[in-house]
């Protein structure tokens, strides 16, 4: 702040409290040692006139003390301009001060909990309470309290894993997200090919299915799906493309459900949470996660 | 010599003088945040909205998103945990007005972007207890249906401009064809999504 402003800011202040300190004790009645008087203000309504009294004392001494307190609290705090404050305080400070006193008592816990591997939290009670109270403060809006998912959230309960679920790859997922891409193949395939797509998927998880559709949508499925999918359809973990032979569906397995997935393409997204964070907090939480499928 | 008589009996001077006072306050404590650097310099990197996040937050404005969340963080710790770094005045140098707001019933908003994925963000305003159950927020679910109309885009942004938001001349002309037609969900979420990414370490 320049010296303009805070000499500015100073003298309003100051002018302030000093006019509102003259105010108050200069425009008091003159009768200030007495409590009540008989003079009137000079009009009456219907007879009922007012009595001119003086401001009780308790009162006149509540502005007194306010004023009293403003000058305390402006010698204490930073409140005139460039002026520290005798206390040396910011809002910033304490933030500091609060961090730092945090991080006394907590490093000590998360540093002894990084020694561990995701595995090992995963068996150490007090490690997996705290990441399960990590977990339903970031991970559980989409996952789910207790980690079951939902529609389009991948349910981390069960053992099957879109990008893998050891240790290593659920701490990773956590740490830089994920980014799952099913384009659509609604114009490339045509309704047709879609029903016949669906038909063949379906079957691999036994569903009961028409089978000539499902013969010709194998042919396609061949040419088209098993890039991602694989040859046999049990999904490749390196690319999150899921499994299609387990009877597991993230977007629901119905007909309708699986054709409109094939139509519109799916994108899920994991956001990384390098920024939002620490990594020993993602290690905690990464043991819970792993903890839950077991 | 000012006595309470002449004050309480003269209409026209205590106007004046109850002008005086209470213009102290604001003379003291909002005056000069016109003319502090830590006030009217955005931060590195902030950007003004796109035409589609600039709509976007209109719809925020028009649903009252704000009413029920704050867009700032304290400095404390409980929120700077919860919710990532304090707020800084220069992130919201081109907001007008400022949606700070000043009750939480709802998380704060301020850094959410990027928090959730955008399909969360769509399953979550049209139903939210479908993936958060113990949810109060109210559905939103006209805003799938709904359109953007960008008629009046290009003069919402040079309205913006003329109060110091630097929104391009390409930008304000193609700002209709941007956002017109598209799903009103479209846009809250392209202005969710950048809240608050301007400053990288949110931890």
């Amino acid at each position: 702040m320049t010296s303009f402003w805070s000499a500015w800011i100073s003298v309003i202040t100051i002018a302030v409290i000093v006019g509102c300190f003259l105010l108050v004790v200069r425009t008091r009645k003159s009768e200030v040692f007495k409590d009540t008087t008989t003079e009137t203000v000079g009009h009456t309504f219907d007879g009922i006139s007012e009595l001119d009294n003086p401001l009780p004392r308790w009162w006149f001494n509540m502005f007194i003390l306010s004023i009293v307190f403003g000058i305390v609290y402006l010698f204490l705090y930073p409140g005139l301009g460039n002026y520290k404050g005798y206390l040396n305080w910011t809002s910033y400070n304490q933030w500091e001060e609060e961090m730092a006193h945090a991080d006394k008592h907590y490093q000590p816990v998360f540093s002894r909990y990084a020694q561990l591997s995701v595995e090992q939290i995963s068996n150490d009670e007090k490690a997996r309470q705290i990441g399960q109270r990590m977990f339903a403060n970031n991970c559980a809006l989409c996952h789910g309290q207790g980690g079951v998912g939902a529609f389009g959230f991948p349910n981390l309960t069960d053992t099957n894993w879109l990008y893998g679920g050891d240790g290593s790859t659920i701490e990773t997922t956590i740490t830089n997200g994920r980014n799952g891409a099913m384009p659509p193949w609604g114009a490339v395939l045509g309704e047709e090919g879609i029903r016949n797509v669906t038909s063949y998927v379906l079957s691999l998880s036994g569903q009961e299915v028409n089978p000539k559709l499902a013969a010709q949508g194998k042919v396609t499925f061949a040419s088209t799906c098993v890039a991602c999918h694989g040859a046999d359809a049990r999904g490749i973990a390196a690319l999150g493309a899921p499994d299609l032979s387990d009877n597991t569906w993230l977007y629901g397995g119905s007909f309708e459900q699986v054709s409109h997935t094939i139509r519109q393409g799916r994108s899920g997204v994991m956001p990384a949470h390098k920024s939002l964070l620490s990594q020993d907090k993602i290690h905690l939480i990464a043991g819970y996660v792993y903890g839950l499928s077991r | 010599m000012l006595k309470h008589d002449t004050i309480e009996k003269n209409l026209g001077l205590m106007v004046i003088l109850v002008i005086i006072v209470i213009s102290g306050g604001g003379l003291a404590e909002i005056v000069p945040l016109f003319f502090q650097k830590q006030t009217t310099v955005p931060v590195e990197g902030l950007k003004p909205l796109t035409a589609l996040q600039l709509e976007g937050r209109d719809i925020y404005i028009r649903e009252g998103c704000h009413v029920c969340h704050t867009q700032q963080i304290r400095p404390f710790r409980a929120e700077t945990e919860r919710y990532g770094h304090y707020s800084v005045a220069g992130e919201f140098v081109y907001d007008h007005p400022f949606l700070w707001g000043s009750k939480r019933t709802g998380p704060d908003l301020a850094r959410v972007g990027g928090r959730y994925s955008d399909d969360w963000h769509r399953a979550h305003l049209y139903n939210p207890r479908d993936v958060v159950p113990e949810s109060i927020m109210p559905s939103y679910p006209w805003l799938f249906s709904d359109k953007v109309n960008g008629e009046d885009t290009p003069k919402k942004m040079r309205a913006l401009r003329s109060v110091g938001v630097p929104f391009t001349d390409q930008a304000i002309a193609s700002s209709s064809a941007d956002v017109d037609g598209k799903p009103e969900i479209q846009a809250l979420i392209a202005y969710l999504q950048q809240l608050g990414t301007v400053m990288s370490n949110r931890r």
